[in-house]
Formats: C-alpha cells, structure tokens, sequence
C-alpha cells in the first residue's frame, strides 16, 4: 500500500514534468503536448475556478485578515485601530495563555502517544483475514465514525462523579475511586485524554493494519528460522517495516492534537479551575464571548506558526532519513 | 500455516487451545472498550434513564419516550439542518474536487505549480486556526457581501474546496489511461465531454472514498456550526446536543437518544462503504 502518497514532499514531485515545453514551442513535439492540453489556455482554470474561489474566501482571505487583526485592537463600527505587536505582548505574557499552552502540549504528547501504542498493540492483536477478525475490527473502529460531539456527551454521562457513576463502579469493581474524572482539577485533563485515545487509537489501528500488510512475510519466516522469539520480531522486523507509518501518524496526530477544541469545550470548557483550559478553547473565549478579537487572532497566529515550525521540522528529518 | 497468512505476533493463526481462550479473551476485551460505550448510548436512548448513575450496557425496560421528548425539544428540526448541510455540502464539495483534479492531473498548464501549492497550502489552515477571522468574512463576504452569519450556507460553503478531496482526485485522475481520451480527442470531444463521458466515469472508487471521508467530515463539523449559529432554527444536530445537556428538564436518556441519531447516519455510511472508507485510510487518505 502506499502510504507514502499521503507524503506532501512528494506530491509536487509528481507534478508537471514536460512543463518545458513552453507556449510558444513549435514543431511536431508540440502536437503531443496541444492533444494533452486541448482548448484553450483558460480550460484548466475554469475547472479550478471553484476550488481556488472557495479557497481564497475561506482560507486565504481569513488568515490574511488574521494577521491583519493580530496587529490591530478590532472595534466594530469605530474602525481598527494599528497597535503594533501590543496583542502579541498581550498573550504572550498572559499567564492563561501559557498556560494554555503547557495543557495543549501535554493533551497532544498524551493522545498522540496514547492512541498510537494502543491502535499498534490492536493492530499486532487483530492482524489476520478471518470473517470474526474482520468483525471485531469494524466494531473496534467504530468509535472513529461517531462525531465527536456524540463522543463528548457520551463520556460526560459515563464519568459521572459519584461512586454509581458508569465508569466509577467499574473502578469500585477493581477496588478503587470513586473518582471526579472532569470535575476533579487532579483528574479532568487525564479523563480528557483517555477520551481522546478512545477515538484516535482505532483510526491508528487501521493505519497500522494497512502498513503490516506490506511488511515482508519472508522476514517473520527468516526471524523464525534464526530462532527469534515473538517479542524479538516485532521488535527487528514489524517495528522497522512500519517506520513511515509511525512518522506519518506521530506527525499528523501531533498537528490536530494542538488545534483541539471540541472534546475539551464540550467536557470541560476548560474547567474546573482552568485545568484543562487549552489554545484553541481560550482563543474562542477570547475572541467570540469576549469580543478581543484582535487578542484572539495573535493567539490564532501563534497558533499557526508553531503548527507550521512543527510540519517544516518533521518534513525535515524524514527526508534525512529518507537520504 | 500457509506463508500468506502469517502474521507479526501469530496469534491469529494460533489454533491451540490456549491460543484460542487467549483470542476470544482478546477480541471480547477489545469489543467492551470500543464498541462498549456505544451499546450504552444505545440502551441509554431506549432506557427509562432519569439520571446519569443508570446508563449500563445491560437494557432495563425498553420505551421510546425518550424520542418523543427530544422530537418536541426540536431535535428532528436540527436532524434536517445536519441532513441539508451534508446534502448540500457534500454535493459541493465533491463538484469542487473533481472538477479541480481533472485540471491538475490531465492538464499541463502556466501556473499549474502554483495551484497545486495554494491547495497543498489550504491543509495548513484549518477551520480551527481561522475561526475568529472565518467569522468575520462570513459576517461580511469581500467584494459581494454576503452576510451568512445565522444560515446554514455559511456552514456549507467554507467546506465546499477540501483539499484532501481534491488530491485524492488528483492522484486517482492521473492513473486513467491517455489512449481513451486521446481517442475521444480525434472524434473532436472538447474538455467538458472527455471530463464528464470518460474520466469521471472511470474515478468510481475515488469518488466512492471522497464521497464517505467527506460525509463524516461534515457530519462531524462542530466549531463552524458554532461560528455560524446565532440561535436553535440554525444548529444542526451535534451543536444542538449541549443545548439539550444544558436543559434541566432533560433527562440524560433524551440526550442519548438525540446523540443516537446524531451517530447513527455516520455509522450507516461507514459500514455501507467500509471498503471505501478503508481503501482511502491506507492510500494518501492519512492527510486530513
């Protein structure tokens, strides 16, 4: 399977190699290139004429904008008004801002880590082609489908804090809690994330299940002859067969769990007593319930920024790799 | 043991009796952690629950009330929103992306690059990251505007150009053999005819994988949603679950059974299409 077409490096490679052959290049070479082009030099952006509108109103106007406000105090009907980097002073030297930041950070090592052992150990688990196999992984993956909305009212039910809570009586049955899961400071941003790998590590399980197909069978044999046991093959030969599955995985969980929002608005909204308070949850407090939407759009910008440092590192150091 | 067959930790082809007690330990194991919550919220929605202590997964009577109280809280008002979004949203989006992979994968054009990066680039701006900005151009759209704030439009547009669609088309567009379009070239079919009677045609699964990752995407929408609502005629069905939390004389069983049918058109879609659903996970569908 190809994991490898999710690679973004790679996708411009496979873009449009003849392009040297210009407009104005004559000769039987050009016949071939006009069949290909066909009609008129406007055809291609008719067709992506949609595509790049929605994407200039939706994508690109906003984050202009976004840096624009990030330098302004935003007052509707009066005009804005240029403050320099005064709403970048501001957030950066919040103390809820950094705050902020220290449980994104955290939230997103726990999930991405959490939901990645997990989804590999149910992928090692339930590898193989029978019918019932193929049964319990659909069920297992379920969870992945459910909006998260749905997710977050289900577990806000299930963590009841009383002892004759849902998931309470299952801890009493092992002789411990009862525990206040998100209504207990000590405990909301750990329910958050156990939450979170509820939902990630079946969707990892399946990423895993893909790439362990195309591992080599012949290797588990050789392992076998050299007398390997089963932890050892894992460890020299599944673990090294999937090591793009994990970069991609590890990247792509790392960037959606900095921009988290829903599950921790819904749980939480960043309570009790800012415990588990993150980015995305203050940016929307500050820029749509309080109006400072100059603040919030500086958060949102660093925001970005770090998502970005965090794509271009990681880009990086798998194409050294890759070397 | 077949070769084919093998697997990393073997256990799936164990058929000793330990090894099979150690499988169905397993998979029961698996099957309460994942699929065990939602047994509940099933129950739950069909249960007499007054309080959230009595949601389990074993049924203890069995009464549609629960339905009756979330239809007059307007819950089958707020499904039809979620329903016309995704109609509508998912029609669009799917438009977008096949028109914009058929320019990209069978066109070689001035500026090609440059499109390609500007929706390579559109991955790198979620919804999330642009809210506060989002909200204001759809307060007032540039050059035309538009005020979408408090209509469901406002929630459908912004997801119309969806760049993981469009490269999965791109890609899937550029494996279609030339000889058939060529062929069509010499019998004088111009660029809509070739788009329209060859290529989509030919892009049955691709748009099979665009068409299920995009319906769950959208259903699964929440910060638009919550960007774009001003008051309950405008929420759809995931944004209006909170309201209906929030609700004193809600009883935790009416929030199951409005979280059921929040739940249940995702999950249709996943186990019609799973092969779809699977195929896009494992080839490029990791972006998103």
């Amino acid at each position: 399977m190809s994991l490898d077409q999710a690679d973004p490096a790679a996708l411009p490679a496979a873009g449009p190699a003849p392009r040297k052959v210009g407009r104005r290049g004559g000769g039987a070479a050009d016949r071939r290139v006009r069949g290909r082009r066909g009609g008129r030099w406007w055809t291609p952006w008719l067709f992506l004429a949609p595509a790049l509108i929605l994407s200039l109103y939706f994508k690109f106007i906003p984050m202009v904008n976004a840096v624009t406000m990030s330098f302004q105090e935003v007052q509707p009907y009066l005009g804005n008004r240029w403050v320099g980097t005064d709403n970048y002073s501001t957030v950066l030297q919040s103390h809820g801002f950094r705050e902020a930041v220290w449980h994104t950070i955290v939230l997103a090592v726990g999930q991405t880590f959490g939901a990645m052992a997990l989804g590999f150990a149910l992928a090692l688990l339930m590898e193989g082609q029978s019918r019932r196999l193929g049964f319990v992984r659909s069920a297992a993956f379920l969870p992945v489908v459910v909006p998260m909305a749905v997710v977050a009212e289900l577990w806000r039910i299930m963590y009841h804090p009383t002892g004759d809570g849902m998931l309470n009586s299952i801890l009493g049955l092992a002789g411990m809690g009862p525990s206040g899961f998100i209504n207990d400071p000590d405990t909301s941003m750990a329910s958050i994330m156990v939450t979170g790998i509820w939902r990630g590590a079946p969707y990892d399980m399946m990423i895993f299940l893909a790439g362990l197909t195309s591992v080599d069978r012949g290797l588990y044999e050789a392992a076998r002859v050299d007398g390997a046991s089963r932890w050892q093959r894992v460890r020299h030969v599944t673990v090294p067969g999937l090591r793009s599955v994990f970069s991609i995985l590890f990247i792509l969980a790392a960037i959606r769990g900095l921009r988290v929002f829903t599950e921790v608005f819904l749980l939480t909204n960043g309570g009790p007593n800012g415990s588990t308070e993150v980015v995305m949850t203050l940016i929307y407090k500050l820029g749509l319930e309080q109006n400072r939407l100059g603040v919030g759009a500086a958060g949102a910008v660093l925001l970005f920024v770090a998502t970005l440092i965090l794509t271009v590192i990681v880009q990086l150091l798998r194409r050294r790799e890759s070397k | 043991m077949s070769e084919s067959t093998e697997t990393a930790l073997g256990l799936t082809e164990s058929r000793s009796i330990g090894g099979r007690i150690l499988k169905a330990v397993v998979y029961l194991l698996v099957l309460t952690m994942f699929a065990g919550p939602l047994l509940a919220l099933l129950v739950g929605a069909f249960g007499d629950i007054k309080d959230p202590t009595q949601l389990s997964i074993v049924p203890s009577g069995f009464t549609l009330e629960n339905f009756d109280i979330a239809f007059d809280q307007g819950v089958l008002k707020y499904l039809l929103n979620s329903f016309f979004v995704v109609g509508f949203g998912l029609l669009l989006q799917v438009s977008v992306s096949v028109l914009a992979g058929y320019a990209l994968a069978r066109k070689v054009f001035p500026g090609m690059t440059l499109a390609f990066v500007a929706i390579l680039a559109t991955l790198m701006l979620p919804e999330e990251i642009l809210a506060i900005p989002l909200s204001v151009v759809l307060a007032d759209l540039p050059v035309v505007h538009f005020n979408l704030i408090g209509t469901l439009a406002g929630m459908i547009v912004p997801l119309g150009a969806w760049g993981f669609s469009i490269l999965v088309m791109t890609e899937f567009m550029k494996d279609v053999p030339r000889e058939l379009e060529e062929a069509a070239r010499i019998d004088g079919a111009g660029d809509f005819r070739i788009f329209a009677q060859i290529i989509l045609p030919m892009c049955k699964p691709a748009l099979g994988v665009i068409g299920v990752f995009g319906f769950t995407m959208i259903w699964d929408q929440y910060l638009l949603p919550l960007l774009v609502a001003t008051d309950s005629s405008s929420y759809t069905l995931p944004l209006a679950l909170r309201t209906l939390r929030i609700d004193p004389a809600v009883t935790p069983g009416v929030v199951m059974a409005a979280s059921l049918l929040a739940l249940l058109p995702s999950v249709i879609v996943f186990l019609f299409f799973q092969r779809s659903f699977v195929s896009g996970l494992s080839s490029g569908a990791l972006k998103g």
